[in-house]
This record gives C-alpha cells, sequence and structure tokens, in this order.
C-alpha cells in the first residue's frame, strides 16, 4: 500500500443515512435506524477499498449513499474535490465516473431486454448514437469473456449466475467510468466462478485504470482483493487500515472478532469458542458510547460513557476504540491487540 | 478512446427468442384460449362485416309479423317486438355492444396505466394525491358509478362512453400502480437511474415493459364487465336509444314478452353471454400464457 500521493478520487465526510421507521402524528418520524452514522474516509486513485462488516451494518447503504441512488440525511460526498450533486458536478455527470454492480445478477438486468440492450442503455443516456451503444456492447462482452456472437441477443434468464455478473459488468463499464462500486458482486456465485470473475475484475482494474470500492461479507475475498479496508459495525467505521496491517495487527476488538471467526485450513487450528456471540443491537437504539462495547470482551466504563474516534494507530491505520490511545481512560490503552492468525 | 470499435462488432448475432414469442408459442398450446380467440375474431368479424352477412334490414319492421319464434320461415331467429328480424339486429347488435365493451377499456387503460404508472415510479407525495383521489372513485360499486355518471351526463352512446371509462379508470390505475411499486424498487431500474438516466427515461425503457403484461391481462377482463355495464346502461335507458340495435337494449324491450317467448327474450342476453365469456376465457388463457417463470 503505497500512501496517498495526491488529494483522494473520492472524499467523503460526515456521511449519515437515517431512515424513518415509525411515523407519529403528521408525518414526524418518531424514531429512525440509524443505517449509516456519520462516517468519514477517502478513496484514492487506482486503489481497491474493501468495506466489511455483518449483515445489517450499512455496507449496502453506504454503497446506496455514495451512488445518490438514496439520499443523504446529511453529509457529502466529493469527487475529485468537487461536491457530488453541485452545479460543479451534477448527479447525472457523476454517474459516468463511478458505476455499480450489485449482488443479485438477475435482478440487476431487466428481463425484458437483450444482454447487449441492457449494456447499452447506459451510453445512450449519455448521448452516445444506438448504433455505437450496440457496438460497445459487444466490444464489452468480449472484454468480460463472452462470446457476442452467441451472448448479445440472448436475455438475461437464458445465462447463468457467473455469465449474468458479466454482463452486470460489462454494464458498468459501458460509461467508461473511473471507480466501481461492487456491492457484494460476487456473493451470490459459488466458489470456482467467484474465482474466475474476481480476476477478470483484477484483469480489468490493470486494463482500464480503474478504481474499486469492493464491498463484502467474505473476509478472504477482501484480502485477496483490497489495497486497503474498511470496517464497518452498526453504521460507523470501527478500523481502517492496509489490508495487510489490518489482518495481522487489527486494533479494534471487533475486527479481531470478525478475524478469528475465519475457519483455518489447518485442522489444529479449531475454534475452541465463538469468537463473538449474539447479533448487533439494535441499529433503532444503537447503544450509547462505543457501539461495540455491548459484545466487547475489553469492554470497561469509559466505553458505555463516551464514543470513540477513529485514533491513529500506524501508518494510514485507525480503529475507533479506547485502547488504541496510548494515554486514555480505557486500562489497556495504548497496548497493540493481540495478532490474530 | 477506452475502447475499440470496430465494425466487426456490428455483424449479426443470434436472437433469442424475445418475450413475446414466447407467450404466443404457449398461448398456441392452449385449446380453450385459441377457441375463444376465434369466438372473439368471429364476433369481431360479425361486427365489421354487419351489413353483408345480416339477411335484413335492422330498422325495417312490420307490425303483422311480430314476436314470431325462432325458426320461423324466413326469420331464422325470429322477429323482435316491431317485427324487425332478430338474426339481422343480433349481428348489428355486435358492432355497438363490442364497441361499447372495448373502447372505453382501452382509454381508461392509456388513463389508468399513465396515473398508475406515474404514481407508483414516483413515490411519495405524488402517489398519495394521485392514488386517494383514485379511490375516492374507487369506493363507489362500478354499477352505481356508471348509472351515476350515465344518468348526470344524460343518455347516448358519447356519454355511456365517458360514464364506462371514469369507471374502469380506478381499478387499472390500482392494478399499475402496485406493479409499478414491485418493478421500482428492483436492482435493474436502480442500475438505470445509476446510469444517470431521468424518470421518464426509465418508466419507457424499463418499467413499461415488466408492468404492461400484467396491466393489459387485467384490462382485457374488464371488456365483458365493460359488455355488460354498457347493455345494463341501455337497459335502464341509460345508453344507447332505439331503434340502434344493441344487445342491452334488446333485452329491455323484448321483456315484455318474456312469457309469451321466453327463448326469442333470451337471445340478445345469450350473446352477451358468449361474447363476455369467450373474453374471460381468451384473458384467462394470456394470462397463463404471459406467466413465464424465467
Amino acid at each position: 500500500m503505497e500512501p496517498a500521493k495526491a488529494s483522494p478520487l473520492l472524499q467523503i465526510t460526515g456521511l449519515k443515512k437515517h431512515f424513518p421507521v415509525k411515523t407519529g402524528l403528521f408525518g414526524r418520524p418518531s424514531s429512525s435506524v440509524y443505517a449509516v452514522d456519520d462516517i468519514a474516509f477517502d478513496v484514492h486513485a487506482g486503489e481497491t477499498l474493501g468495506i466489511v462488516g455483518e449483515s445489517g451494518c450499512g455496507k449496502s447503504t453506504t454503497a446506496r449513499l455514495l451512488m445518490g441512488l438514496i439520499p443523504p440525511t446529511a453529509g457529502t460526498v466529493r469527487f475529485d474535490g468537487k461536491i457530488v450533486g453541485s452545479p460543479a458536478l451534477p448527479l447525472k455527470e457523476f454517474h459516468r465516473q463511478v458505476q455499480m454492480v450489485f449482488q443479485d445478477s438477475y435482478a440487476s438486468l431487466n428481463p425484458r431486454l437483450t444482454v447487449e440492450e441492457s449494456i447499452a442503455f447506459g451510453p445512450t443516456v449519455h448521448g452516445v448514437s444506438r448504433r455505437e451503444a450496440i457496438a460497445r456492447a459487444r466490444s464489452l462482452l468480449d472484454r468480460v469473456g463472452l462470446d457476442p456472437i452467441r451472448f448479445a441477443g440472448r436475455f438475461p434468464h437464458e445465462l447463468s449466475g457467473g455469465q449474468r455478473q458479466r454482463v452486470n459488468i460489462a454494464r458498468a463499464l459501458a460509461l467508461e467510468p473511473r471507480i466501481l462500486l461492487l456491492d457484494e458482486a460476487v456473493s451470490a456465485l459459488d466458489k470456482s466462478v467467484e474465482a474466475q470473475v474476481l480476476n477478470l475484475l483484477l484483469d480489468l482494474k490493470d486494463a482500464f485504470g480503474l478504481t474499486y470500492l469492493f464491498i463484502s461479507h467474505d473476509l478472504e475475498v477482501v484480502r485477496f482483493m483490497a489495497t486497503r479496508v474498511l470496517v464497518m459495525y452498526l453504521g460507523k467505521v470501527a478500523e481502517l487500515g492496509p489490508t495487510e496491517a489490518l489482518y495481522t495487527k487489527s486494533r479494534h476488538p471487533y475486527t479481531s472478532a470478525l478475524l478469528g471467526s475465519l475457519l483455518s485450513m489447518d485442522p489444529d487450528q479449531r475454534t475452541e469458542r465463538a469468537p463473538l456471540a449474539g447479533d448487533p443491537p439494535n441499529p433503532i437504539d444503537p447503544p450509547p458510547g462505543c457501539r461495540f462495547h455491548t459484545r466487547c470482551a475489553f469492554a470497561e466504563a469509559v466505553c458505555s460513557l463516551h464514543e470513540p474516534v477513529l485514533h491513529a494507530a500506524g501508518a494510514s491505520h485507525a480503529a475507533a476504540c479506547h485502547m488504541v490511545p496510548p494515554n486514555g481512560e480505557h486500562s489497556k490503552s495504548g497496548m497493540a491487540m493481540k495478532a490474530v492468525s | 478512446m477506452f475502447l475499440a470499435t470496430s465494425t466487426k462488432l456490428l455483424e449479426p448475432i443470434l436472437h433469442s427468442p424475445g418475450y413475446w414469442r414466447t407467450v404466443w408459442t404457449r398461448f398456441r398450446r392452449d385449446p380453450v384460449a385459441i377457441g375463444a380467440g376465434v369466438v372473439v375474431l368471429a364476433l369481431i368479424l360479425m361486427a365489421i362485416f354487419a351489413p353483408l352477412i345480416a339477411p335484413q334490414d335492422p330498422y325495417q319492421g312490420m307490425s303483422l309479423r311480430r314476436l314470431r319464434p325462432p325458426g320461423t320461415p324466413g326469420y331464422l331467429l325470429g322477429t323482435d317486438e316491431l317485427g324487425r328480424d332478430m338474426l339481422t339486429r343480433l349481428i348489428y347488435g355486435a358492432r355497438i355492444s363490442l364497441f361499447m365493451g372495448v373502447t372505453p377499456v382501452f382509454v381508461a387503460l392509456f388513463l389508468g396505466t399513465t396515473i398508475g404508472v406515474v404514481a407508483g415510479y414516483l413515490g411519495g407525495w405524488t402517489n398519495t394525491i394521485l392514488m386517494r383521489t383514485v379511490d375516492v372513485f374507487f369506493a363507489f360499486p362500478s354499477v352505481l358509478l356508471a348509472v351515476a355518471m350515465a344518468g348526470a351526463l344524460g343518455a347516448g352512446i358519447g356519454n355511456g362512453l365517458i360514464a364506462l371509462t371514469l369507471v374502469f379508470i380506478p381499478p387499472i390505475a390500482r392494478v399499475a400502480e402496485s406493479v409499478t411499486t414491485g418493478v421500482r424498487t428492483r436492482d435493474f431500474v436502480e442500475a438505470a437511474r445509476a446510469s444517470g438516466a431521468g424518470a421518464f427515461l426509465i418508466i419507457r425503457k424499463h418499467v413499461l415493459g415488466n408492468v404492461m403484461g400484467p396491466i393489459f391481462v387485467y384490462a382485457m377482463s374488464l371488456i365483458a364487465v365493460s359488455m355488460i355495464l354498457a347493455s345494463g346502461l341501455s337497459f335502464l335507458g341509460l345508453g344507447v336509444k332505439p331503434p340502434e340495435p344493441d344487445w342491452g337494449l334488446m333485452l329491455n324491450t323484448l321483456r315484455t314478452a318474456m312469457y309469451t317467448q321466453p327463448l326469442l327474450c333470451a337471445l340478445p342476453g345469450v350473446m352477451i353471454f358468449i361474447t363476455s365469456i369467450s373474453f374471460n376465457l381468451l384473458t384467462d388463457g394470456l394470462r397463463s400464457a404471459m406467466d413465464v417463470k424465467s
């Protein structure tokens, strides 16, 4: 991982999304789900930023916020220094630069359109002639490993899951974006197909100079793909750091617990007890202080009182834990987490 | 450039049969639906070519041969209360009955789909305002609404059409809204939004193709209802006026002969029955043919 050279390509600050759940009299929301609660991070050109976390931690909401598919409650997204949605960078222009691949390969293709029509749709929206868009669609199909003569005229239900996800990647690339947001893009595929698609993604990244935001719950896949990893817990950033540093010297107990849940290939390395018990707390009513303190083995009084901020814990490595700063109120403050695996 | 565009890539590709071709293949294998389709087609042809098929003049009566039973020489299906040939009038009656059955449904299909799809796609306040307005009309029983409308507007074919159209807009808008709401949240619509397309383009390219099927099938099922309602309006004297040959109106004027010529009185009803059941069976066939689980 090389340190940030220039200004970040994508800069997210204070991003929040609260979904009102109950509506009181006169449509006033009485309580909210804090799906994404004040997160900030940068994405640098050419890197692959992995975003991991349990189901419901806000990974997908973050993706949809970044794409402008849902309006944020607060916060801004800057692309190339320009605020997305401002006159300097309208959403439509932003969408040419950032595209997304969804998890469900079938649901993300219009069942009534042929594969090439689906891929060509984006370019036609941005003023490319239909003929040229179709030509681009076919060349992209070729690029993602699907023979255009055989596949361009097919409908989504006539393809396998892996082939459909290749089509989705081609569709995302049709606008010639600089960032590709992959929201659990390989999670629904079986392992051998997943490996092929991952290799295709690595290959495309090199060929087109792409930047990836790779959202997944699969820690092994993220380790394989990502240069930096962001760990989310209950709508917050728990830890952010270079992949190897984070996987070998994690500084947040939650990251350690997640990594501890990985199954080892070595039969002697048995998981004796569950590294993390229970479900995440209800995001409608998140616990006070550190959101992880209800499940954390190291929780102390300070953890339920004060919310930890992201503390620097090494070169471009940060964790939101009271144990990270050297002279905090936590009895173990300043101690490095025991390396897992 | 990002990608090389070569002319080779515009060579012909292998095309899969489209959705509608698959539907047609399935429809063709359904004998009941095909039978109903043939009957509907025959009725339509009968209506179009009525002057060529009908043996007599539909308006020319003769008081000496009133209310003859079916089978009377020269009058295959007998004569009505003014001595006009029943067969002729039943053939001509298909014109107005089919017209009154199909036209309001198609106008309502266009308007109801527009309202429902816009409400369903945009959601929020637009949805609330549009759909609550529709619900006001929906709250009335359809027959009552049609009679009230036609009564308020006055008798006549045009007013009958307007009344029936207003009756059918709410249910079609409801169906359109519910299927659109289902499609709107699908990932491919999100993907289309993520490519920067506006609402109009997404509705045209991604929503309509996926909602038109169910809406169309539902509208088809309303054709029979519309015909019966139109007949009902005519029967009450609110739709077609005499001496136009209309099945509903004929039922009305012949009802006085119910005890003397029951078979004759039932004939227009039989026509209404055949037509509406054919449309219903055709709709059922279409519905199951379109239910392609892919």
